[in-house]
């Protein structure tokens, strides 16, 4: 037995580590496909060896490319600074219509009670090394749990997306790439709006799946996140169509060339903080502006017949604003006239009610309690596509009422609806 | 021809110091993760691998280069964001196998050494291939000329690489 254990020993040895590692892949494969929790101590002892020489040598690269770009290097800067001067210019001149599509994003967003995330916090950090193999597309960065990483953060430099966070450890995190064949993020195409998954392949490609053969996808066209996967956050730019062409299973077969050059990262941006952000509170959104007036408005009281009034007769005169007054904006107090137009309240009302249709029976403005008109308070009628603040000012003193209610924005198609001033003496509060 | 049968009395066995032992096996890890951040086409030269042949074959002693190769091979797969076990159990089989020959041939000159080179990356590649292919589910496509071509540029780099790494030998 001795002997034959001592002429197969070498065997041996072989059969017993290679069981040994093919258990441990399989115990890994079984429990969670990518899940590296259950192999974080042996990751943690290479990342601890190899990282330190990476991040110094990144140090000592980074040092001594700025020392020759900020001290020597200096030729053409003059030239450089002129031109991006102009650009600056053209930019200025970019952003004032930008602003305007802006604005009008967030009253359609308003209107429908649109939430959407947005890039709250980043931290940059430096790329110092990579997984080494063609067959893992990961990076390494030298931020970590210190500097508030966490697992499946949004990586990302200023062309687009980069990937996401898959380990992190005190100091560095593994970061892996969106052409890595294990990664998945959700998208959108800017044009078609069609939305597919991006997936990384095998060579290290970046393909577009989940499309039908059916649709239309042209090469060029730009492919944005859709924020579905709950990483990214919607409408970062991911790249641009390469190749479109017929695949299997009715799907069709799309290559994306990545925003940003994967190949050559040095800086990039973790997203360690997103926020919801609605364009109103919840409350508001729900509310018609119709009765969002009708609270903050004055009434006028105890007139029980005139509340039977059919609202067009009750205020017919009154949904034109005076020919002093701009539009939504009343410049002198008169505490015994009505609120407003109802049709224009229904207006607002039919637009800011989450798509319903109008009452069929409109509140009479004359109707409406008497609230006080809180400091700094704001109105939003939404009018069709469009929404007229009203912001109110602050309660003067009970003696004196309040100067005006202004209107900044106007909406030409709804005109404005307020034109009573507050009541201070009517406010129960 | 350079390859030539030996008696074991002939065959010499070399051994290393202890930080040639460490050092060289981290910083063939450390080149390969560094040098793949500026150069994609460099992850196709697999420094570790050369390494573990290197080792195995100058030690001659078929537990020591498994060994080598199991852990040599587990480093890297903690490097990827694969399943540890891939390069590992790779690795294992190319250590035992290349001592195993080293106890049989003498490769000292660099014909012989780019023939064995080459023979362990295609076992190294295969072994990969069906381990990555059959466990963990990884979509990988063989490619012939792929895996000689690269089996070639890392034969080119490993008859380069082992030059420098002979003058750590040291005989037993």
């Amino acid at each position: 037995m001795e002997s034959v254990l001592g002429r197969y020993k070498n065997l041996i040895w072989l059969v017993a580590i290679l069981f040994l590692q093919v258990l441990g892949l399989a115990v890994q494969v079984k429990r969670s496909g990518n899940d590296m929790e259950n192999t974080r101590l042996i990751r943690i002892w290479v990342v601890d060896a190899i990282t330190p020489f990476e991040r110094g040598l990144v140090w000592v690269e980074s040092s001594s490319s700025n020392l020759w770009h900020n001290y020597f290097y200096l030729r053409g800067v003059r030239a450089e600074n002129r031109q991006l001067k102009e650009e600056i210019q053209q930019m200025r001149l970019e952003q004032v219509r930008l602003s305007e599509d802006a604005a009008q994003a967030h009253r359609l967003q308003t209107l429908l009670a649109f939430k959407e995330q947005y890039i709250a916090k980043t931290v940059a950090a430096q790329v110092i090394g990579s997984s080494g193999s063609d067959l893992s597309r990961t990076v390494y960065i030298d931020k970590g749990v210190d500097a508030g990483l966490e697992r499946d953060m949004a990586v990302l430099t200023a062309d687009g997306i980069v990937g996401k966070v898959l380990v992190v450890y005190p100091s560095t995190s593994q970061v892996l790439l969106i052409n890595d064949q294990t990664s998945g993020v959700g998208v959108i195409l800017e044009k078609s709006r069609l939305q597919g998954v991006l997936r990384g392949t095998a060579n290290g490609e970046v393909m577009l799946e989940r499309i039908m053969s059916d649709e239309q996808v042209n090469a060029g066209e730009t492919v944005l996140t859709s924020g579905g996967d709950q990483i990214f956050p919607k409408g970062l730019p991911v790249g641009t169509i390469t190749k479109v062409s017929n695949g299997k299973d009715l799907f069709l077969n799309i290559k994306v060339r990545p925003a940003a050059d994967l190949s050559k990262l040095e800086e990039v941006l973790v997203l360690v903080e997103k926020q919801d952000r609605a364009p109103l509170p919840d409350d508001a959104t729900h509310r018609r502006a119709a009765d969002i007036l009708a609270e903050r408005l004055p009434s006028v009281p105890d007139k029980p017949p005139a509340d039977t009034k059919p609202p067009a007769a009750t205020t017919a005169g009154a949904a034109k604003p005076t020919a002093s007054s701009k539009p939504g904006t009343v410049a002198t107090p008169k505490p015994a006239n009505t609120s407003g137009s109802p049709q224009v309240a229904n207006n607002a009302s039919a637009a800011a009610s989450d798509h319903t249709a109008p009452s069929p029976t409109p509140k009479p403005s004359r109707s409406v309690k008497s609230r006080e008109s809180k400091p700094a308070a704001s109105i939003k009628a939404v009018a069709g596509s469009q929404t007229t603040t009203a912001p109110l000012k602050p309660a003067a003193p009970s003696a004196t009422p309040p100067s005006a209610l202004t209107a900044p924005k106007t909406v030409p198609a709804a005109q404005t609806n307020a034109s009573t001033p507050a009541q201070p003496e009517d406010n129960p509060q | 021809m350079p390859i030539t049968y030996t008696s074991g009395e002939q065959v010499e066995v070399y051994r290393f110091s202890i930080p040639a032992t460490v050092g060289i096996p981290l910083l063939a890890l450390f080149a390969q993760a560094f040098i793949s951040r500026h150069s994609t086409s460099f992850s196709y030269i697999d420094l570790p691998l050369l390494i573990t042949i290197f080792f195995a074959m100058a030690r001659r002693n078929p537990i020591s280069g498994l060994l080598t190769g199991a852990v040599i091979g587990l480093a890297q797969d903690a490097l990827t964001g694969l399943p540890l076990g891939l390069y590992g159990i790779s690795k294992t089989i190319v250590g035992f196998l290349a001592s195993s020959l080293g106890v049989k041939l003498d490769v000292e000159n660099a014909g012989a050494r780019v023939l064995v080179i080459l023979a362990f990356y295609m076992v190294h590649a295969a072994m990969f291939f069906m381990v990555a292919h059959g466990m963990v589910s990884l979509s990988l496509t063989w490619s012939w000329s792929r895996g000689i071509l690269s089996g070639l540029a890392n034969a080119i780099v490993g008859v380069m690489l082992f030059y420098f790494l002979d003058k750590f030998k040291q005989r037993t």
